[in-house]
């Protein structure tokens, strides 16, 4: 496994300081794991770390010092953090777009047409490929491997969200309204209650009562 | 006879109904626990036994067998042993355990705190998946309305018993989806699978007993034991009992989740919840029965076969997590097992050589016979390269990776055998003649 990289040079900040938001953050996910096993709490500490790069820049990614924050925080030699942060494919190790649109190409998603999903991302978003970034720096686009919402395929996850039963056109909209600053609901974009068939369940109605 | 609403387990599946304590006890959680688990942990899993639950990440081990296989007493040296339960559901067509974490989180918990104490376990850790960061959010919500209302902690739900238990999200790494990978994952290290023995029973987490068990697994298992084994046994084949959670896509009408009762034939599940397959059976090529580890199946065994583990083993497939991935005859069946191979190629840790440099190798020759771009004889040497593979691991992510190509090589051959000649065609129009 590798974390999504491209060939544009970066420019890796000077320091990192966990805020007061992160630093509580910090202090509640530890006090879940025995004392001497802080370092359990690895991948949500650099998700916390994530997470406050992209409030305070903009950018969602983790620089080197901040993975260095993270292992003083829990005791850690800067090695093994290094080796979590490259191996686990949702950490950002350079800076990425405002948006984080992340296409699953995998079979399932595949078969229900991700191929237009992604041709919308590239026509809407100005990007070239996976990989890249739009040069408004708004968008960057990755290829994901199966998101785990298989019957609702395709989806496209923006951010944290899943978008999902999408197709061209929808996919085209949702980045024309997050170009606008507007944030469309998660979820089906042709109004599937989740995980039940088009149309509505056809279990689990109540009319057997 | 179709299962009965009556019959199913996760009456909330679709999110119809708030997730939340009060809605939960509305549907039934939560009821009487304290009795249950007074019933002692040997009751419990002898009840499980009784029940035929195998579960349901994919193996298909019987559950209490497995939780018999931990320690009868704590660990003299005070060794805490821990209950994991693996929400990582990460193989490509399964979509189920999230429907239980944002839906029907409080039937996971209180599976936790029974089967916990059956384990004899303090402390529980639920691993989901890091993609499922808003379905995380609603379980870890649940768990502190349990600890609010005194299901959880201290004398929990009050059983006498004391059991405490955390969510921990993981970073989009299909490998910890395997136990001991998820435990050292968990531990804050790469998630590369363990040698075996000592199993995780001995050593788990944190060097201490641990089983791990799938959320659905699990989420069953409270309503199993207010209803009784026989209940959950009585349906489905023997050895093959209960309802489950099918995941049915790809080309289909009506993609969905549905639980449904276990045996049920293929054809019935796929044309009474989903709609059908577009365009009609006739146009049926070929299914993935269990998520993509799991050879596929062309349509005249998909005619008539059950969807249990015996049924679809006999068939060299497996029902794996049950997410059914349908593909009509406009697919591209070379390019629909290409893709998976480079799912496996991208997901491969590393860690053992047949894998790392395997599941590469078997990527870049099917990209090729996507193309066309082959030799005849060169099916035969990606068959027999996949049978070296397979078996020579420490753990099944190689087993997997190559099991869908051997699947597409024991019923497709003419199929890939015309694309090769097509290419020859195209490319040496001389040769061919």
């Amino acid at each position: 496994m590798s974390a999504p990289h491209d060939h544009h040079e970066h420019v890796e900040p000077a320091s990192f300081a966990f805020d007061a938001d992160s630093e509580a953050q910090i202090a509640k996910i530890v006090a879940r794991y025995p004392e001497g096993r802080q370092a359990s709490a690895v991948i949500p500490a650099l998700y916390i770390a994530q997470k406050q790069m992209g409030r305070l820049t903009g950018s969602a990614w983790v620089p080197r010092i901040a993975m260095d924050a993270v292992a003083a925080r829990l005791g850690m030699a800067p090695i093994r953090v290094y080796e979590v942060a490259t191996f686990y494919f949702m950490f950002n190790t350079k800076p990425i777009g405002k948006f984080h649109l992340q296409v699953c190409g995998t079979t399932p998603c595949w078969l229900r047409g991700s191929d237009d999903v992604l041709r919308a991302c590239k026509d809407a978003g100005h990007l070239k490929g996976y990989g890249d970034t739009s040069p408004d720096g708004l968008f960057t686009m990755t290829e994901v491997e199966c998101l785990g919402g298989c019957v609702n395929a395709p989806i496209l996850q923006v951010d944290d969200d899943y978008y999902e039963d999408m197709d061209y056109e929808s996919t085209v909209k949702l980045l024309e309204a997050l170009k606008r600053g507007e944030r469309p609901k998660p979820g089906s974009v042709i109004g599937r209650q989740t995980s039940a068939p088009e149309g509505g369940p056809m279990v689990l109605t109540g009319s057997e009562e | 006879m179709a299962l009965s609403d009556k019959d199913r387990i996760f009456t909330n599946l679709y999110g119809t109904q708030p997730w939340n304590l009060a809605a939960a006890r509305m549907r039934g959680d939560w009821d009487g626990t304290a009795a249950i688990m007074a019933k002692g942990r040997d009751w419990v899993v002898e009840e499980m036994k009784q029940s035929g639950l195998r579960g349901r990440g994919g193996a298909g081990f019987p559950t209490g067998l497995k939780w018999s296989f931990m320690p009868k007493e704590r660990p003299a040296d005070g060794r805490p042993v821990y209950l994991v339960v693996n929400s990582d559901e990460s193989e490509p067509g399964t979509c189920k355990d999230r429907d239980i974490l944002r839906h029907d989180p409080h039937k996971l918990i209180e599976g936790c705190l029974i089967a916990g104490m059956a384990m004899g376990a303090t402390a529980g850790y639920i691993y989901y998946r890091g993609e499922y960061f808003n379905e995380g959010n609603i379980l870890q919500a649940a768990i502190d309305e349990a600890y609010d209302a005194g299901l959880l902690g201290k004398n929990a739900a009050g059983s006498g018993y004391d059991f405490d238990l955390y969510s921990h999200r993981g970073a989009g790494a299909y490998i910890c989806g395997e136990e001991t990978a998820l435990i050292e994952s968990l531990e804050g290290k790469k998630g590369m699978p363990r040698l075996k023995p000592p199993f995780p029973a001995a050593v788990g987490l944190y060097g201490c007993p641990t089983t791990v068990n799938n959320v659905e697994t699990i989420a069953v298992v409270p309503t199993i034991l207010r209803r009784g084994a026989g209940w959950f046994a009585g349906i489905g084949r023997p050895k093959n009992s209960g309802t489950k959670i099918f995941c049915l896509q790809g080309h289909v009408n009506k993609p969905c989740n549905v639980e449904a009762e276990m045996s049920i034939p293929l054809r019935e599940l796929i044309d009474r919840y989903a709609g059908g397959v577009r365009g009609g059976w006739d146009n049926l090529l070929a299914v993935i029965p269990g998520g993509s580890s799991t050879p596929m199946i062309p349509k005249s065994v998909c005619d008539d076969v059950l969807m249990d583990f015996d049924a679809l083993r006999e068939h060299k497939t497996g029902l794996g997590t049950a997410g059914v991935i349908v593909m009509d005859k406009s697919t591209d069946l070379i390019k629909a097992i290409q893709r998976l191979s480079a799912f496996y190629k991208h997901e491969s840790c590393g860690q053992c050589t047949p894998c790392r440099e395997g599941m590469g190798w078997v990527n870049r020759v099917m990209m090729r016979m996507v193309e066309g771009r082959a030799e005849i004889d060169e099916i035969d040497v990606l068959e027999q390269v996949t049978r070296q593979i397979e078996g020579h691991t420490i753990c099944a992510l190689a087993d997997g990776g190559v099991w869908p190509v051997q699947g597409l090589i024991r019923h497709f051959r003419p199929m890939m055998e015309e694309r090769i000649a097509a290419y020859k065609a195209a490319h040496f129009p001389m040769a061919a003649e």
